[in-house]
């Protein structure tokens, strides 16, 4: 298949192509989901962070 | 110095001009506060674009295209399996499965660093130590790989000596971790993903179109199976584009486990617990912005991996029609209607006779070159060769040889900026990853103080840098930017996969099934580099000594000693987990509604 021999290496090829489509549809499917609200342990989190951040 | 190399004015000025935009990124980045954390105090989201070319940046580096590239150059397409795990279990794996239990779970134990989000989840001390001196002493390997990676590319494209590359290049990566590269500005992350991007974008559609297209380029690189290298015939190579032969038990199938278990299981698997990357995912505000970013990330890492391993592989075939002419007396005919030979390279001298290199020999395709009658006499002939040939050797020159013979000059700079572009965001966040780790995972935790962490953070860096420049320095040859890569990758799947997936999705899981774990997959490891695997084992010496000079303890068991250890290691360190958690106390109720809420 497209000129290479083994059809194991045809099938990584393909792989390849498919998984990078699985994860185009998914991300497009799941576009607009998975929205949440910033808790307070996300702001507390992110404070820390910062702060790591300056020290490094 | 300069004036004998290929470096010019403009290449100097190009190189300068980017280093001033990254930095200028870097800068409003900083005052303006653009960083990932900066959008999550003020609870906004990052686009996912931006989000997915970051995390891609950091995730590839000049080890995947230089280093995997041209170990796909000598073994061929059958490294594509590394580029399917690379998509599958590096993006989606990761970021839908994964990425959202991590993020939650960090931001509720408010850990900073992939040791700490082990350490608290497991509420143990010694595991945050372990892990953060694990990543601190192992992490100057994988940026070696980055740096060597690099310099292979910019000593062999103008021309210059690789230490003096290496010093230029790692000054210029100090400067950027210096000046501010280490808090992941995302825009010059992102910036640096879309370099990398575009140049490996054009590379892919110049070879394809320089060979005919996609079935023509692969049945050209096909039809050279019989110019494989004795050598690498010997243990499994039948092709560029056919897969290793498979079995165990006889030397003829080392190459299927190499290309298996170190090039593809190691780095595919390893990359789940990779501390700068698990880190990345903390950062971002919601589950939405990961699965935006899965869209973006599957195509950024196609582009990457699966162009550099696709275009190394087929430098073979455009290298044996289109490079530079070699000559000599046919030693051996492999294939007279292909015109495939094995060539006696012979050079003409002073005086007009042919001589014959001494013990130079490569394989050709042959041509009708241009000879004069007395050369047609001596029956010498002209071919092509495979690149390893053209690369001297070394598998980490032939994607440069590569670029270098084949694309066009201003491609040459270009290629050089996705290659800065690589390896500066990838090792900006390897150097974060050394500072936090002996700072603030080994430092804080064993002197329970925090006043100097500023000061170990900033000289752990240091000696990170030089570490990996003195790994730079010393450790050339064969393929080692893909082995000590897989090194890297294979010692964190082992020593902390079972680990942090047990802590994200079992809560059986106890403290001490971690910590034994962690230990067992972090010695078996190192037991097997040093006693069994022959590559590095023989390079490190002990093996030598216990055994009178054999590089390996299983040399006499055909396949062990080319087997990865994580073959080995990840199971031991599974089983470990599993069973010790069955033998022992389930953490506290309350400990687990503080994790999994």
């Amino acid at each position: 298949m497209f000129g290479i021999e083994d059809k194991y290496v045809s099938l990584a090829y393909l792989l390849c192509i498919a998984s990078s489509l699985l994860c185009v549809v998914y991300g497009l499917l799941n576009w607009n989901r998975g929205q949440e609200e910033t808790r307070e342990e996300d702001v507390r989190w992110a404070q820390e962070e910062k702060h790591v951040e300056e020290e490094l | 110095m300069l004036a004998q190399s290929g470096v010019g004015l403009t290449q100097i000025l190009v190189v300068v001009l980017y280093l001033l935009v990254v930095v200028y990124l870097g800068w409003l980045g900083y005052s303006r506060t653009k960083t990932a954390t900066d959008y999550l105090v003020a609870g906004r989201k990052i686009h996912p674009f931006v989000m997915a070319m970051s995390y891609g940046a950091t995730f590839i580096s000049t080890s995947a295209i230089v280093g995997f590239g041209g170990v796909a150059g000598l073994f061929g397409m059958s490294v594509l399996w590394l580029t399917f795990c690379n998509i599958f279990v590096g993006i989606f794996i990761a970021f839908v499965v994964l990425a959202p239990p991590a993020r939650r779970m960090g931001h509720r134990l408010d850990a900073h660093t992939f040791p700490e989000l082990l350490g608290r989840r497991y509420e143990s001390k010694f595991v945050q130590v372990f892990a953060g001196l694990v990543i601190f002493l192992f992490i100057p390997l994988y940026a070696a790989a980055v740096l060597i990676g690099g310099c292979e590319f910019i000593s062999t494209q103008f021309n210059i000596d690789y230490n003096v590359a290496l010093l230029v290049f790692s000054v210029i990566i100090a400067a950027y971790v210096v000046m501010g590269g280490l808090k992941g500005v995302m825009y010059s992350d992102a910036l640096q993903g879309s370099i990398m991007f575009l140049g490996m974008l054009i590379l892919l559609i110049f070879t394809y179109a320089k060979l005919g297209g996609v079935t023509r380029a692969h049945t050209r690189l096909t039809d050279l199976a019989p110019l494989v290298p004795g050598s690498l015939q010997s243990i499994g190579h039948r092709g560029w584009t056919a897969m290793p032969a498979f079995g165990f038990g006889d030397p003829k199938y080392n190459l299927w486990w190499i290309v298996i278990s170190t090039i593809t299981l190691g780095v595919g698997i390893g990359v789940l617990a990779q501390p700068q990357l698990v880190v990345r995912f903390m950062t971002v505000k919601s589950r939405r912005e990961l699965n935006r970013a899965v869209a973006v990330g599957g195509v950024f890492i196609i582009i990457m991996t699966g162009v550099a391993f696709t275009v190394g592989s087929l430098s073979n075939a455009y290298l044996a029609n289109y490079g530079d002419p070699m000559t000599g007396r046919v030693a051996k005919m492999l294939d007279e209607d292909k015109g495939l030979a094995v060539l006696q390279i012979m050079t003409k001298n002073d005086a007009g006779v042919w001589t014959e290199v001494e013990g130079k020999m490569a394989p050709v395709k042959l041509f009708e070159g241009e000879l004069d009658a007395a050369a047609q006499e001596a029956g010498i002939r002209t071919g092509r060769s495979i690149s390893v040939v053209y690369a001297g050797g070394s598998a980490d020159q032939i994607i440069p040889t590569y670029i270098t013979k084949a694309m066009p000059t201003w491609f040459g700079l270009l290629f050089l900026l996705t290659l800065l572009a690589a390896a500066m965001s990838t090792l900006s966040s390897q150097f974060h990853a050394v500072g936090t780790s002996i700072g603030r995972d080994v430092y804080e935790q064993l002197t329970e103080r925090h006043e100097h962490s500023i000061i170990v953070n900033r000289t752990g860096i240091i000696i990170g840098i030089i570490i990996a420049m003195l790994w730079s320095y010393y450790a050339r040859g064969g393929y080692i930017i893909a082995r000590a890569t897989a090194i890297f990758f294979g010692l964190c799947a082992s020593a902390f996969l079972p680990a942090f997936i047990g802590g994200l999705f079992w809560k059986r899981i106890t403290r001490p099934a971690a910590i034994a774990s962690m230990v067992a997959g972090f010695v078996v490891t190192a037991f097997w580099l040093l006693f069994v695997k022959a590559a590095e084992a023989g390079d490190i010496g002990l093996v030598q000594k216990l055994t009178g000079g054999q590089r390996s303890i299983l040399a006499n068991s055909h396949n062990w000693p080319v087997v990865d250890p994580l073959v080995v290691a990840l199971p031991v360190s599974v089983i470990v987990a599993v069973v010790v958690s069955l033998l022992t106390k389930p953490p506290s109720q309350e400990h687990m509604s503080r994790c999994f809420k």
